[in-house]
């Protein structure tokens, strides 16, 4: 954040928004910006950065309006299905036809009803009748391509049977292995069998009392190397990483101004910590500034005491809308209103940034200025675990207190060995270039799908440079039928609908590797082109409305000082 | 040839159907129900249109023609 105060102080501009890298040559007020950065050359695009002079790059995210159409049509959908839940239950409540699912008992009627709940009618109703599209087992190694084990199901999916056979060399699009470290060949599995014959699997204790291994050190060190931090801390469990150690931050008496998207694990970490969470609106910088201000000048509730501590708990990319954080504007608003920031990097370390190291690379910012780092290694750097990295008091701190140090058996060494090996592969300490040729690969991949899905008319979310693609589908029929449609055509997909999204944005995930090359990346193109003609999913009018149900209420960084 | 290309997009526009509507989804029982609704109910629309829509038809044009046309016929005819 060297950069910041220099670029406003010579002009007050408030809210400037522009195209040029660094936004410092207009006065521009908030507002649209017409014009055709960007692939397509359409009349109709309208871009728009805030805060244009904290970004050092072009930040390009669109999320296409739904069409009215396709909103009515779907909603008639949900409707008929509605309809037919109710018929459903009607029969299997007189008895006219077997209920498989759970029911309650019959000495517990009188009690508070435990299946009738909007989430089971769905469960029970909806989503029973496309459940063949989800929690597909898999029998080979997740990477560019996948085997799979057939199944059917005879009774309309309540349950399945398998029938033996395995579907060969599906094209895998739905693993989180960004930069294709998920291998079970090659010079990272053969350090870690050395490492499992000499440490072997278990370590049966946890990292406070016996378990702390040199290899856990060896591991902790290189983490804050990459990271660029003072100290960090490894995890065995990345879930477990978010959800124990925010209680060990913020308690009672603190405020955590939570991003409405963030994932379950930063939910439950912040309900367990006792302390007050307000939700701000989706990467939007003007509700974020608003509850701040509100935090500040009121303090608590009743007591209007101010907060012992304000942490702001955001992702780094968000893994359902493919957004990239704000972060510039995040770090300035953090800095004038003298906060603390959370930032979980569990979809960004090593997909985003020229050197693999996350958003903070990606903005090119100061990793200082956040305060915890925190990220996992489940996903580039195909292991398990999670990290946190940050100060160094911070992290003896959370040595001491936090319950996965006490409490949780520390990382399996193999497993340390693979995120270590890939680490220094990243950072080119192995003696090659591949690291940083997976990076360059992955963001090729990912402007190249985008870029292609885009063209061919399909509403894809997010950031351009985020390698998690969200395809709307929108109509529940359209869900079941494009994961089988695309498992015909040898594609495995990731089909997402309620409760993970909003209710009528169903939508299919892609995550893009930097193991898939451009023939796989082509074939599975032509047979999404086919596919989308075939269920007519291709609804972009290419009318890009710029995220902004948002108020135009300005956002100052005057004030922000170093 | 042609027939084929035809029944194909015939096809097509059914499988469109299905899919808009969710009956894609349904059980066949429960689509073969869904279908009959559907048809009764366009049918009985149609049956409606074709009955009632000519005698509204008329009516609306004699009254339009009372209100801005000239003199009805039978006032002229009595002036004669
Ligand atoms: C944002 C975020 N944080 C944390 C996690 C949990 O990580 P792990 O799968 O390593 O437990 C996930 C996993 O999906 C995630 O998306």
């Amino acid at each position: 954040m060297k950069r910041g105060p220099e670029n406003l102080g010579g002009q007050p501009r408030a809210n400037g928004c522009s195209f040029s890298k660094h936004g410092a040559g207009g006065g521009l007020k908030n507002g649209y910006v017409r014009g055709s950065a960007g692939a397509d050359t359409h009349s109709q695009i309208h871009r728009i950065v805030h805060n244009g002079g904290l970004y050092k790059r072009p930040f390009n995210e669109a999320f296409e309006e739904t069409p009215m159409l396709v909103a009515v049509l779907t909603y008639v959908g949900y409707g008929v299905l509605t309809l037919f839940g109710y018929l459903r239950d009607f029969l299997r409540y007189w008895k006219i036809e077997k209920c498989h699912h759970a029911t309650d008992r019959e000495e517990q009627l009188d009690f508070v009803p435990l299946y009738q709940d909007f989430e089971n009618f769905y469960t029970r109703n909806l989503y029973m009748r496309i459940r063949d599209s989800w929690n597909r087992p898999i029998c080979s190694v997740p990477g560019a391509r996948v085997d799979m084990m057939e199944r059917v199901s005879h009774d309309y999916n309540w349950t399945f049977k398998y029938t033996g056979k395995v579907i060969k060399d599906v094209i895998n699009m739905g693993s989180y292995n960004y930069l294709g470290y998920t291998q079970n060949t090659g010079p990272f599995s053969e350090a870690a069998s050395k490492v499992l014959s000499q440490y072997g699997v278990g370590v049966c204790s946890t990292r406070q009392e016996m378990g702390n291994l040199d290899k856990h050190e060896e591991l902790e060190t290189l983490v804050a190397r990459f990271l660029g931090v003072e100290s960090a801390m490894a995890y065995g469990m990345g879930f477990a990483t978010n959800s124990m150690n925010i209680p060990a931050l913020v308690g009672k008496g603190c405020l955590i101004l939570s991003d409405e998207l963030n994932h379950a694990s930063l939910v439950l970490g912040a309900r367990l910590s006792g302390a007050t969470i307000r939700i701000f609106k989706h990467n939007n910088m003007q509700s974020l500034e608003k509850l701040l201000k509100d935090a500040i000048v009121y303090g608590q509730p009743r007591t209007h005491r101010p907060w012992k501590k304000i942490l702001i708990v955001v992702e780094g990319v968000y893994s359902m809308e493919g957004s990239i954080v704000r972060l510039p504007e995040v770090i300035a608003l953090k800095k004038k209103y003298k906060s603390y920031l959370y930032l979980d990097e569990a979809h960004s370390i090593g997909a985003l940034g020229p050197s693999g190291r996350g958003v903070v690379d990606y903005f090119g910012l100061n990793p200082e200025d956040v305060d915890v780092m925190m990220g996992t290694f489940t996903k580039s750097f195909g292991a398990a675990g999670g990290y946190i990295g940050g100060k160094k008091e911070l992290i003896d701190y959370l040595r001491v207190h936090s319950h996965s140090a006490v409490y949780a058996t520390s990382l399996s060494p193999p497993v340390v060995e693979q995120i270590i090996a890939s680490i220094k592969c990243i950072m080119g300490e192995d003696g090659t270039t591949i690291g940083k040729q997976r990076i360059q690969q992955l963001s090729e991949n990912t402007r190249y799908f985008r870029r292609r899905l885009k063209e061919m008319g399909f509403i894809i979310y997010g950031n351009e440079d985020s390698p998690i693609i969200p395809l709307m589908l929108y109509m529940p029929a359209k869900i079941g039928a494009f994961g089988r449609e695309m498992l015909k055509r040898h594609i495995a997909v990731v089909v997402v609908g309620f409760p993970a999204t909003p209710i009528i944005e169903s939508r299919a995930r892609f995550c893009l590797s930097a193991a898939h090359t451009k023939e796989i990346l082509d074939i599975a193109l032509k047979e999404l082109d086919e596919v989308g003609d075939l269920l007519q999913i291709k609804y972009s009018r290419h009318r890009l409305v710029p995220l902004l149900d948002r108020p135009f209420d300005e956002t100052t960084y005057e004030e922000t000082e170093d | 040839m042609d027939l084929k290309r035809v029944k194909d997009y015939i096809y097509w526009l059914y499988y469109q159907y299905l899919l808009i509507s969710c009956s894609y989804v349904l059980e066949p029982w429960e689509r073969s129900m869904f279908h009959m609704i559907i048809i009764t109910v366009v049918a009985m629309v149609m049956y409606t249109a074709y009955v009632f829509v000519p005698i509204h038809v008329r009516l609306a044009f004699e009254f339009f023609s009372q209100m801005f046309g000239s003199q009805p016929e039978s006032t002229v005819l009595l002036m004669n």
